[in-house]
Order: structure tokens, then sequence, then C-alpha cells
């Protein structure tokens, strides 16, 4: 078996980690050794200051705060282990850090002021492991319902376990309503949703009313939670990839290629040529695909209608494609761990060619209609406007991060696959609201279409759809019945799963609405020990109070939709 | 106004912006002009839908039914062998590969001594299913493949679990029909004809239909 690859290399001129870790006290910041990012082992008593000094030393500058979660390992006398991923934008440099705690003992000091994003992120460690967040304004489950009983994540949890949720359970919203006036004779509160059509998915809006203005919103997610990472540690890697489609079902595709780059990672393995060039153009269909369904119903909600058929079109002819390579439209399952499910169909690039000389008029039609169209700008300028710097403090990515004039693209700042072999850009726009998240995601369409096109004109590669390696791939059907060898690797793959050595790993992709990570961790025994997925619209949709306070509840529809919030991947 | 910077290095230096800059409408977007350019687009619709000019992504199912390519992963089939009997030799491996382990197997002896096992129960619980194709990934006998079929619906939940009968049962599948298994024929005629077991199936469909069955 192939070791761990070295992690990748991070120099930038001016990017000094040794700066912050003088002003600490010795032995209280240790370098984990091995590990696949640079990463810090933290005592839990200086982790506020740290990160303080992480985010605002002009050496360090890690102002994006990437994920945080919980990890147990029941043998150690720490027991549990947070993990910390940072992103310094100015210097593009990744910092874990990770902090042990022990079980009588199982409080960490919240981040909440350092940076906003990480509010959401400390009560899915709360709800998930059990874990104490010291100083967190309002600390309560997230994912799992108030009924709910025990910790999910813990390795001593059965994932069979069901708790039904009772009435005097039911969520209490917490509003941070404005001091001063409590003129409530005024005051409406309104409940929107979990089944709302305007909530695209399964959220549950609270809202206070003034009149036709929110004054003070909640939201309660947790829906569609299904304990993804739960399931993938009872499953062996290979099964855990039709589990990723339900993630951000709009580009299922995209999770596939993420979660399998982490595995193969950990193997050391590769996907041959040709899968890596299928992959770049399928994420990009699917990211045009996610887009124009983002952008459709962002529309919907704004009244209009139109322009959904026009970009439902494109979506429908995209899901014919991926439904010829790989049998399903939605869910497609279309990876596997070193390459592909199915070599490409003989017409996959005439497919491609017609569906690029198709999706341009159509972009061209939704752009002529409400581009210049002031009913849209009015509804859409300057409605749910972040800046850049409050985005990046509350852990944006993506397009949505774009609009507001921060250039962060993994696609750039990490090149995976085929990307650093095109030549593109990535488009980035000043104003921050409804109608440039909307402009964003056109632009990024026209950036896809060209990546795909110059990947058409190369020529499909040669060779195998996924690699050759018994240990990781099934044989063909052809050598699996006519030969003994083959017989053998097949029923050991099948019966003991892929043998992922003991490590870690985490990859980023970016996904249709931002950076999507999985961190993976393996024992070395076929099933996953952990697996997370950083869920880029987790801290996106948790600014959505603070977007539409203030604003009028109409507006709130419309700037839910240009969030581009997956149910399937936020709950996970 | 805001205009798209392109930017080609990796990413950017310096502060991140503090405020917003919102596109601003000029005085013609004002004036409401542009919706007429709107309506042309709309118009233009119209009349291509009235004359079929525009392809039409409605389909009136059930009348109408989808095209979908030979990798459909659809409703699941049983192959048999030649002389219809159930070609699976309950070894297992679909069940233990099945991510959302929904399929249900309860081995007998086989009176052939050179088969020795076959399914006495063979369940697939089409509710719990999630079509992933990998019971047909982990076949080692071509023994379960996907059909084209995807209309299923049940009155009750126990319907739903599809037993080897019905799993059996030839649809009036013909070739056209067939969904994702080992073999495209589109790719590998010879080894799809190597491997009969799918075709079989489709044969013996076929002569069934022939025979007024
Ligand atoms: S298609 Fe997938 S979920 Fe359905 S029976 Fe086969 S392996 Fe199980
Ligand atoms: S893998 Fe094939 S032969 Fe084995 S039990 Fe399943 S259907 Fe039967």
């Amino acid at each position: 078996m192939p070791t761990l690859a070295p992690p990748p290399p991070e120099t930038r001129v001016g990017y000094d980690l040794d700066a912050v870790r003088a002003k600490f006290p010795a032995g209280s910041i240790t370098t984990q050794e091995g590990a696949p990012w640079p990463t810090w082992i933290v005592r839990r008593e200086i982790l506020v200051d740290l990160a303080r000094e992480l985010r605002d030393n002009p050496a360090t500058r890690l102002d994006l705060f990437v994920d945080l979660f919980g990890v147990d390992y029941p043998d150690r006398a720490e027991r549990f282990e947070v993990v910390y991923n940072l992103y310094s934008l100015p210097f593009h440099a990744r910092l874990f850090l990770k902090v042990a705690v022990r079980e009588d003992d199982a409080v960490v000091p919240s981040l909440v002021k350092i940076w906003k994003g990480v509010d959401w992120f400390e009560r899915e460690l709360y709800d998930m492991f059990g874990l104490h967040v010291e100083g967190h304004p309002h600390l309560r489950r997230i994912l799992c319902h108030e009924g709910f009983q025990g910790h999910p994540l813990r390795k001593d949890y059965d994932a069979a376990r069901r708790w039904i949720l009772t009435e005097d359970k039911i969520y209490k919203p917490h509003f941070d309503l404005p001091d001063g006036e409590d003129d409530l004779f005024e005051r409406m509160t309104i409940n929107i949703g979990p089944s709302h059509p305007a909530m695209h998915g399964t959220f549950r809006l609270m809202a206070v009313l003034d009149g036709e203005t929110i004054i003070a919103s909640d939201i309660e997610i947790g829906y569609l939670h299904r304990c993804f990472e739960k399931m993938a540690e009872t499953h062996n890697w290979q099964q855990v990839i039709p589990y990723t489609d339900r993630l951000n079902y709009c580009s299922a595709f995209i999770n596939n290629v993420g979660y399998c780059k982490t595995v193969e990672k950990m193997l050391g393995v590769e996907a041959p040529p040709k899968a890596v060039w299928a992959r770049t153009i399928l994420s990009e269909f699917s990211r045009i695909m996610d887009h124009c369904v983002c952008n459709g119903t962002t529309l919907v909600d704004a009244g209009a209608l139109t322009n959904f058929w026009y970009m439902f079109q494109i979506r429908e002819e995209i899901y014919g494609l991926l439904e010829s390579v790989c049998g399903a439209r939605l869910t497609v399952s279309a990876c596997r761990i070193g390459g592909l499910i199915q070599n490409l169909p003989p017409d996959f690039e005439a497919r491609c060619r017609t569906l690029l000389t198709m999706i341009p008029p159509f972009i061209k039609d939704v752009e002529d209609l409400v581009d210049k169209n002031r009913i849209w700008l009015d509804r859409s300028v300057g409605i749910a406007s972040i800046t850049g710097a409050e985005a990046v403090n509350w852990g944006w990515t993506g397009p949505c991060l774009r609009a507001s004039g921060v250039a962060y693209d993994v696609r750039k700042a990490y090149p995976y696959d085929l990307y650093d072999t095109v030549e593109w850009e990535v488009p980035v726009l000043y104003g921050g609201d409804v109608y440039d998240r909307y402009r964003i995601r056109m632009l990024e369409i026209r950036q896809s279409l060209s990546i795909i096109r110059q990947l058409l004109d190369r020529g499909m590669p040669e060779g195998p759809h996924i690699v050759d390696d018994p240990h990781v791939a099934l044989p063909s059907k052809d050598a699996c019945y006519n030969q003994m060898e083959a017989m053998i690797y097949h029923f050991k793959l099948i019966m003991d799963g892929i043998q992922v050595p003991a490590g870690e790993a985490y990859t980023m992709v970016e996904g249709a609405n931002g950076e999507l990570g999985f961190y993976a961790i393996s024992d070395g025994t076929g099933k996953p020990y952990r697996l997370h997925c950083r869920p880029p619209c987790f801290p996106i949709f948790s600014t959505f109070p603070q977007l539409i306070n203030g604003g009028s509840l109409s507006d709130s529809i419309v700037s839910l939709g240009g969030l581009n919030v997956i149910a399937g991947e936020l709950e996970r | 106004m805001s205009q798209p910077i392109a930017q080609t290095t990796t990413p950017v230096a310096g502060p991140h912006p503090t405020e917003t800059r919102p596109y601003r409408q000029s005085l013609y977007e004002k004036s409401y002009l542009p919706l007429l350019g709107g309506m042309l687009v709309t118009i233009r619709h119209f009349f291509k839908n009235i004359f079929g000019l525009n392809k039409s992504y409605t389909i009136e199912y059930p009348e109408e039914r989808r095209d979908y390519s030979h990798r459909f992963r659809g409703h699941h089939i049983l192959t048999t062998r030649p002389d219809g009997s159930v070609r699976c030799v309950a070894c297992f491996l679909c069940a233990q590969n099945c991510p959302a382990e929904c399929i249900h197997i309860e081995a007998g002896e086989h009176p052939d001594v050179n088969i020795e096992k076959y399914p006495v129960v063979y369940e697939i619980d089409m509710l719990r299913c999630v079509f992933c194709g990998y019971c047909v990934d982990a076949c080692p006998e071509e023994a379960i493949i996907m059909s084209n079929n995807y209309d299923m619906a049940y009155f009750t939940r126990d319907q739903s679990i599809v037993g080897k009968s019905d799993l059996m049962k030839p649809y009036t599948f013909d070739e056209n029909l067939l969904g994702y298994r080992p073999s495209f024929p589109e790719e590998d005629v010879k080894r799809a004809q190597m491997r009969r077991g799918a075709f079989d199936l489709v044969a013996a469909a076929k002569q069934a239909q022939a025979n007024g069955g």
C-alpha cells in the first residue's frame, strides 16, 4: 500500500507562523508531524488569544474561518479532539489547530468573538459531541432536535437509535430584540416554513415584524438532518459515495469528486487522465446547473417566472448528459474512488458540444430579460448586502463571497484536476447584494463554459476510466468472470472494502456554493474512522438573520434564494 | 458601477472591502425602457413555441416517456439461465455491497452440485433502495442487472418489498429497455455476447410475447 502523499507546499513571502508562536509560552503549541496540512496541537488555555493573534498578526492574517469539527477517541486520555481549520486569504496559507480535551472536563472556549461564522459550528460541536463551549451566547442543539438524547457522533452512540420529538421540546426561537422601545403591541411574530415554498428546502424562519420590517429573526434547521457523518462511519469507503450525492443535491457530481479525491489522496492513487478530464468537465456542467437552479429560483421568488423555465431547460439537458454517463440524473454516484463508475459513452464529446451551443442562448435570454430590468433591480440591488470583510469573518466562500469583492476560489487557490491547465478567470463583483450574487453566477457560467470548451478541444485522453489497482478499483467484469485472481480481488474488495491506510487527509474542491471540503480520518479498518464534510452553505446561512434584519419581509425571501442554501448539505 | 475584475493570479492581498459598491442604475434603466427588450425575448419564444420551433421539455407522462440511456439505473432484474432458473448463486456480495442495506437473501442448497447454492428468498426493498447500482457492481455472476423501468408505485409498504419472482419477471423488455449492467452493447458487443445472461432474458420475454403471452 502506498503511503500518504506529502503535504502541498504553502510558501508565501512574509507568511511567518513562528512570529505568532514566539508570543506564547513554550510547550503550549506543538507542531503535529506527518499531518496532511500544517497543524498545531494547542493547549486549551491559550486558544482564544492564539486565535486572535493568528487572525490579526500581520505575519499570519488567518482571517477566513473555514471549519470546526470534533473527533472522538474513546481510548485516549484526552478523549475529544476539536479541529479548527483556518485560511489566510492574503497569504494563501492554511493552518489547522487541534485542541484535545478530557471527557470529565469537556469544555472548549468559544471563538465567536473572533470569527462570527464559528457560531453554528460550535453549536454543532455541542450537539454532536456534547462538548460545552464556554462563552457561546446561546449554546443549544442545532441539527438534532431538543428531544434528542445523547450525542450522535460519539463513538459509543449507536447509529440505529431514534428519538421522538414531543411537543414540549419544540424549538423555542431566540430573538436578539433591539433594546429600547419595547412596544410589543405593534409587533407580530410570524413563522415561515419549514415546508413553505419560499424556503427552498426545509428551513424554518421566525421573524418579529414591525409592520413590514423584520426587526429580529431566528432560524431553525435540522429537518433534513440524517447524520451523514455517522452513517459514513458505519459503511466502507466506497459505500459513502451515494451518501455524498445527497449533500448538495443540485450538483451531486462535485460532491462525489471532492470525496473521492480525499480518499485517493489517502491511498496515494491518482485517477487516470481520462477520469480527471471527465471529472473536470462534469464538475463544470454541474456548477452551471447549480447556478441555473439558484438563479432561476431566486428570480421566481421575485416574481420573474419566465427565467425559471429557461434556466431549467439547461438543467434538463445537463441531467441528460449525466444520465448517459452514469445512469442517474440527480443522485449520480458517478465517481468511484480512483476514477469513474463506467467508461464514458461514445457520444460523450458530441453531447457536450451540443450543450455548449445550447446553453448560451438561454443565458442570454435571461440576461436580456432581467439584467437591466428595473423591477428586478429595485428588488435586488442593495438587498441583504454584506461587505467583503464581514463575509470573510462569517466564513463565507464561493460565489457569495466573490460577489462581495473577495476573489477566493479553490480552483485557483489550490488548483486540482485540470483547472491550472486551462485559461479562465475568477469574476469578482463588489455589490455584495442579491443582484451581484445573481450576476456573479451568470459570469461564472460563462467561465465554466469556456473551461469545458477548452477541455473538449483538447480531446478525450485515451486510457482507462479508473485506476488499474486491484486494491482500489474492482476488476473489470470480464476479468472477474474469467480469472481466479481477479475474482479473489473482487471478493476482497466487496467484503472488506478498500483498505485505506491509517492517517488523515483534508481536500477541498470548489463546490457550486463555496469551499467543499472533506476531512477524513482512517484507522486502517476499511471504514472511515471519522469523515467530516465542510458544508459551504452552513456558515453562509448562519448569517441569514443578520442579513434580513431591518429589511422588509418580502426582501428576506429574495435574499434566501440568492444565498444558494441547500438543505441536504446544510443539515447533512 | 460594479464591473467584474478579472483575477488570474492566486488570491487577493490587502484588506477586504469594508463597504459595498452596489450596482447603480443608469437613467435608461430607470426609465423602464429595457423591459421592452425583455418583452421581445418572451414574444420571440411565444411565436417559436406556437410554430413548434422550440423543443418542448415537458413530457406528457405516462403517455409519453422519457428516453433514457442504456445505463439508466432503474428497477432490478434477476437474470436467468437458459433453462429459466435464477442465475444468482446466493453469494451475498450484493447484499454486502448495498449501502442502503435493502437486499435480503436466504440461501438454499441447489440440486445441481455444480451450482451449489441458490436464493430461496431474494427481496429488495424498493423504498429503501437508492438505485446506486452497487449490487450490479458487486455481482460476480451477472445475476442482477438493472432495467430502464422507473415507474414503481405501491399502495402499501409491503408491496414495495419486491421478491424473487417479481424481480425475475420479464416485463415487456426489449434490449433497449435494459439499464445499468456490466456490459454495454454499444461499447463491447463481443463481451455482451459472451455473457449472454441479460440477453437470454430478453429473448425469453420476446418469445413469450410472440407466443401470445
Ligand atoms: S441499487 Fe444500490 S441501494 Fe439498490 S439494491 Fe442495489 S446496491 Fe442496494
Ligand atoms: S451478488 Fe449476484 S450472485 Fe451473489 S447473491 Fe447477489 S445477485 Fe446473487
